[in-house]
């Protein structure tokens, strides 16, 4: 058993946070002074292979983050909602799987969330200054004050993870319970799960852990049993640990080489520009629809329709208009 | 339980039948990971559906529901056939040299003494030669014809491999891969434990199937040892402690039993609970028996339970039938023979079978009193909900009471949990609106009731006006003082038989254990099974201390577990005959020359000889019984049965429907299918998922947004034939009701071949109804068949036929 993280303190001073503003080491569209001394990395290490899919991490997140998720609709499928959402920080993802070598049915059970990449690209891609922070423990954080909703954070995503409010019209997503690190404590999904599938700590424990893990799956026939944490985003601060780590794409659609775009890369030059006159006419056009055509319903029939659409299909493209419907169903069929 | 959750991680091989661990009990099943990662356990699922267990399983193999017999009686030949017996365990510590009584046979799928017309047998030969000693014959050498391992030999024969796939649908090398598995676990020094739930409890030879896995444990030499034994993974939070304190309605608490109509007076009922040793030198705990009975009446009844009164035994109802079990009930309230009819914690709308049925007994009530910290469909049963609940309520004249409780987060007290440990708990919250505790409801009512038979007499006020009730607040005992009632205590002081100059308790203390209690009314024990849970030095049951020496999952000094504080029932088996353990690595307690001692509270006299005294010490034999003798109904080794809704006549008995001696009412027969019919050509079992526990969860938005929307799950290949897509809408009827559910279009399901025949299988996640946050569903009981288990009667939910199409959705 990978040791508990204690419960807190309840000394005065356990609550101080251990990091904040002077740990900063990335700020969208800034520049940062860099902190004199980096924080030991974090990381959360996710099995795949110890989890039974039993969303205890889903419904802690919503719970631990206050968040009111809509109670949607069974599309033939064990995932409920169909995909991330302002809402949903984290959903598990379920893959069946005929292994190819054993003729075994195999059930691949991933719980999809922001990876927390060293090198990330949401960060990068996003035009709004200090809206999107990276700590030295490596945790990526979205700061709503700032953030003007662009959705240019889920297109520089190589894994498509932020979602917008149509509230707030701002981004969200998994948080690596900043708030909760902050004070010695482990993310709620890590704390909720019954099987240690996900655990929490340094880096380079979750490294360490990992191994003991690939080690035991080894011994079962898994011969590519290994550590996912993606080299092309620099590493990341949320790591699987899979049977088949030769072909990841395999656990829903989790991308073999995630690299950023090298349209992000561009982004500071002259697109910058286009891109914001892109963005204000966009903004401008979809008022204008709003006036003339006023906002957009959806009848039952629409419903049943879309249910069809989303049967069975890989989770919709990274098109922020779009994931944002699935939070939209209020009408009974 | 016989093991504890926390046991579970010292296994080697885990098999979860009849059962899903991971999915229904997920906190639990982190033993079983534990397992694996630190011992290299392996997990083996068997499961007509490949479920959320047999995602993380090293093997699975695919079973047709309602089959587990044939399995386990296939995995019992293939182990005598190929030598993967512990047999010094299986001498010792088994009734396999026991002598069978002469004229006792098995043939065609009954055993001696069937009588069709009753339902029932005659159950005479089904016991041991008694020699001129008065002791079971034994044959130590196992050659005699009638022994038992002889007579199990010849039962088993028939299960071979090939019957086995005939029969379950497991494909052969599949049903070999796993014996060969299993088998490995013969060797003294690897152990296999069982996991299992309501798939083998809800059929209707449910108990016989869990015989079936523990005659193949004691064989291997599994009970008694880390890492071993039968594991029942308990449901409800608290339904061990249902049957602890003894709420089925012919059982009292302690595994007590209520007497019948023929046992009018306390030596009748005494007499066939003596339990007189069968071999020499035997404990037969139960012997003990007047001792927990005469505590248990004089903590009912205080100063009114006499000697002269022989205990107040004529207070106690005399039971007419076999029991008052919720089948008969709703069946009586069907023929309108019930007027009033209390449900505490309970739904029976959605938890028994056959909805039309129920609703229609429940419309016959004078009264219906609900008592639940959520709305119920019970509750609401009069109401319509369009399709999902057609109710005529001008037509209904039942009177329904709803009493708001608190729940488990608002309460004090204790839990049991599936290892029998009494785990205290303190409120997390104070009771909402008008809500109030359970005990506070009971109380009131029966002080009122008490006042009516005060002022008005009756027929017989005696047992209500004498119960004994001495509470501070009588409007609402406290959960301390009601845990030491069951505790027990002593009245007077008591004092040594031995040396009656010295006093064992002294007058009003709490007793420390059971061994304590007495049969001449000087001491009170409201459950003997948990004396010792509250104690001079304390609340036993509140103790939180999670220290573990030398890490072997015992935790001795956290909660209590009954009995006497003892993690693994019957540990002395954990040793060989001359008390050492079977694995040293894994010693649990051991013979020191002149005692027991060890890790765990031996489950044996501490100075009980190992080559004299069994390590079975509730039994008379003083053995594990791999022949039951006359204490099951429908046989005392398993029996292939088909459910009494089956796609396939049953192979080895042909014409036997169902189980022979299931009790079946006149009305329930013409709404079964009949076997192999076209018009309801599908195999479906109903159960659970994570996302939702039973029917309350539905109430709570996060579990609704998890798991929304009522389905059922079919194979891609059903599918296809059926014109029923992914996501679209399934309409799922059998003989008795139809529901309407998406379709959740599987690989995890495949057809299976039974008998060269095409059975495809339907499952059926109960969780839904017409109230709570979630959407509206049906009740899958609105399909299942109203028959229950030969012995307890918990209902065939498992396996039962029905038809299914493609679908437009409800129209509500």
């Amino acid at each position: 058993m990978f040791p508990p993280i204690p419960n807190p303190s309840v000394a005065p001073d356990a609550a101080k946070p251990r990091f904040g503003e002077k740990d900063i080491v990335r700020r969208s569209a800034s520049e940062v002074t860099p902190p004199a001394e980096r924080l030991t990395e974090v990381a959360k290490l996710i099995d795949v292979t110890k989890c039974i899919g039993c969303k205890a991490c889903q419904a802690a997140c919503l719970e631990w983050n206050n968040l009111t998720e809509e109670i949607g609709f069974n599309h033939g499928v064990y995932e409920n909602p169909m995909d991330l959402t302002p809402n949903t920080f984290t959903l598990m993802r379920f893959t069946e799987w005929e292994n190819p070598e054993t003729e075994n049915l195999e059930w691949l059970i991933r719980k999809d969330g922001c990876m927390h990449c060293e090198d990330p690209g949401c960060l990068k891609a996003c035009p709004a200054p200090g809206a999107i922070v990276q700590y030295s423990n490596g945790i990526v954080d979205f700061q709503h004050a700032n953030c003007i909703g662009c959705g240019y954070c889920i297109k520089g995503c190589p894994f498509n993870i932020p979602r917008i409010s149509k509230v707030d019209h701002t981004a969200y997503k998994c948080t690596l319970c900043s708030d909760r690190v902050a004070v010695g404590q482990g993310p709620a999904c890590q704390k909720a799960c019954p099987t240690q599938a996900i655990v929490f700590g340094t880096k380079q424990e979750m490294k360490d852990w990992a191994d003991f893990r690939i080690k035991d799956l080894k011994s079962r026939g898994f011969d590519n049993a290994g550590l996912y944490d993606p080299q092309g985003v620099g590493g990341t601060h949320v790591m699987y640990v899979l049977h088949h780590a030769d072909t990841p794409s395999i656990y829903a659609g989790l991308p073999d080489n995630p690299t950023i775009s090298p349209i992000v890369d561009a982004w500071k030059g002259v697109t910058k520009y286009v891109g914001l006159a892109v963005m204000g006419f966009a903004a401008a056009a979809g008022f204008l629809h709003y006036v003339v055509a006023g906002p957009n319903k959806v009848s039952a029939e629409d419903e049943e329709n879309a249910e069809k659409l989303t049967e069975g299909t890989a989770p919709p493209p990274p098109d922020p208009a779009q994931s944002q419907g699935n939070t939209q169903h209020g009408s009974t069929p | 339980m016989t093991n504890s959750w926390t046991d579970i991680r010292n296994t080697d091989l885990v098999i979860i039948m009849g059962g899903n661990a991971a999915e229904a009990h997920p906190c639990g099943f982190k033993w079983v990971t534990e397992a694996k990662a630190n011992r290299g356990a392996k997990l083996i699922v068997v499961d007509p559906r490949f479920n959320r267990s047999a995602s993380v399983a090293d093997y699975y193999a695919p079973i047709r529901q309602g089959t587990d017999i044939a399995f386990l009686m296939g995995l019992i030949n293939w182990c005598i056939s190929n030598d993967k017996v512990q047999w010094a365990y299986t001498k010792a510590f088994t009734n396999a040299t026991f002598i069978v009584k002469e004229g006792f046979e098995y043939q065609d799928g009954l055993f001696t003494g069937y009588d069709e017309s009753k339902r029932d047998y005659n159950r005479d030969t089904w016991e041991y030669e008694i020699g001129p000693d008065g002791y079971a014959v034994v044959d130590d050498t196992l050659t005699h014809p009638r022994c038992v391992w002889n007579l199990l030999k010849q039962h088993v024969s028939v299960y071979t491999p090939e019957m086995v796939e005939r029969i379950c649908g497991t494909p052969k090398e599949k049903f070999l891969h796993i014996a060969q598995m299993i088998g490995e676990c013969s060797s003294p020094t690897k152990t296999m434990t069982s996991m299992y739930a309501l798939g083998w409890t809800q059929h209707s030879k449910g108990a016989q199937n869990i015989r079936g896995m523990a005659m193949l444990q004691l064989i291997l030499g599994n009970i008694g040892v880390r890492g071993g034994g039968m594991n029942a993974l308990r449901g409800h939070s608290n339904i061990q402690g249902l049957t602890d304190i003894g709420l089925l309605s012919n059982s009292l608490p302690g595994y007590l039993n209520l007497p019948t109509d023929k046992e009018t007076d306390i030596n009748v009922y005494m007499s066939t609970r003596g339990f007189k040793p069968l071999r020499p030198n035997q404990m037969s705990y139960w012997q003990n028996y007047r001792k927990f009975f005469v505590s248990f009446m004089k903590s009912m009844y205080g100063s009114a339970a006499t000697a002269e009164n022989n205990w107040a035994y004529d207070y106690l109802p005399k039971l007419d039938v076999p029991s008052y079990d919720i089948l008969r009930m709703f069946d009586l309230m069907k023929q309108g023979k019930i007027n009033v009819y209390f449900c505490q914690g309970f739904n029976p709308l959605q938890a028994f079978p056959n909805k039309a049925k129920l609703a229609e007994g429940l419309s016959k009530l004078k009264l219906l009193v609900v008592m639940d910290p959520l709305q119920t469909e019970t509750a609401r049963f009069w109401e319509d909900h369009g399709v999902f609940n057609k109710a005529t309520p001008a037509s209904i004249q039942t009177e329904v009471i709803q009493l708001p409780t608190t729940c488990f987060a608002e309460d004090e007290g204790s839990l049991v949990n599936s290892g029998r440990w009494l785990q205290w708990h303190w409120p997390g919250g104070s009771p909402p609106g008008e809500a109030k505790h359970d005990t506070w409801i009971m109380s009131q009512i029966f002080l009122r009731l008490k006042a009516l038979y005060a002022k008005e007499g009756g027929a017989f006020p005696d047992p209500i006006l004498n119960l004994s009730w001495n509470y501070k607040d009588p409007g609402e005992p406290s959960p301390e003082e009601l845990a030491k009632e069951m505790n027990g205590s002593a009245l007077v002081d008591v004092l040594d038989p031995v040396d009656p100059t010295k006093k064992v308790l002294e007058a009003g203390k709490l007793v420390s254990g059971f061994g304590v209690l007495r049969d001449d009314g000087t001491t009170a024990a409201g459950c003997w099974i948990y004396s010792g849970s509250y104690t001079e030095a304390g609340n036993m049951m509140a103790r939180r201390d999670n220290s573990d020496p030398d890490a072997t999952g015992a935790y001795l000094k956290w909660a209590f577990a009954w009995p006497a504080n003892r993690r693994i029932l019957y540990n002395r088996a954990s040793c060989d005959l001359d008390g050492k353990p079977w694995d040293p690595s894994r010693k649990l307690i051991e013979w020191d020359g002149s005692k027991w001692t060890g890790y765990d509270v031996p489950d044996i006299a501490p100075t009980a000889k190992p080559q004299d005294v069994g390590p079975f010490i509730m039994n008379a034999e003083g053995t594990g019984r791999l022949f039951a003798r006359k204490m099951m109904r429908d046989g005392p080794f398993p029996v292939h049965y088909e459910p009494f809704e089956s796609p396939v006549a049953n192979v080895i008995a042909p014409k036997i429907v169902g189980n022979p001696v299931a009790r079946v009412f006149p009305d329930d027969w013409k709404q079964f299918a009949k076997t192999g019919t076209p018009d309801f050509p599908y195999a479906a079992t109903t159960y659970r998922l994570t996302e939702h526990f039973h029917y309350w969860t539905k109430n709570n938005h996060v579990n609704a947004v998890l798991q929304p929307q009522q389905f059922v799950e079919i194979s891609e290949e059903l599918a296809r034939e059926k014109g029923i897509e992914k996501g679209g809408w399934a309409r799922v009827w059998s003989i008795r009701g139809e529901i309407l559910a998406k379709a959740v279009v599987t690989k995890r399901i495949k057809p299976m071949t039974i008998d060269g025949k095409t059975v495809h299988v339907v499952g059926i996640p109960i969780h839904w109804g017409f109230v709570g946050a979630a959407r509206k569903g049906f009740p899958a009981n609105v399909l299942t068949p109203f028959v229950g288990d030969a012995n307890i009667e918990t209902p065939e939910f498992k396996a039962f036929l029905v038809n299914i199409e493609a679908s437009t959705g409800p129209v509500a």
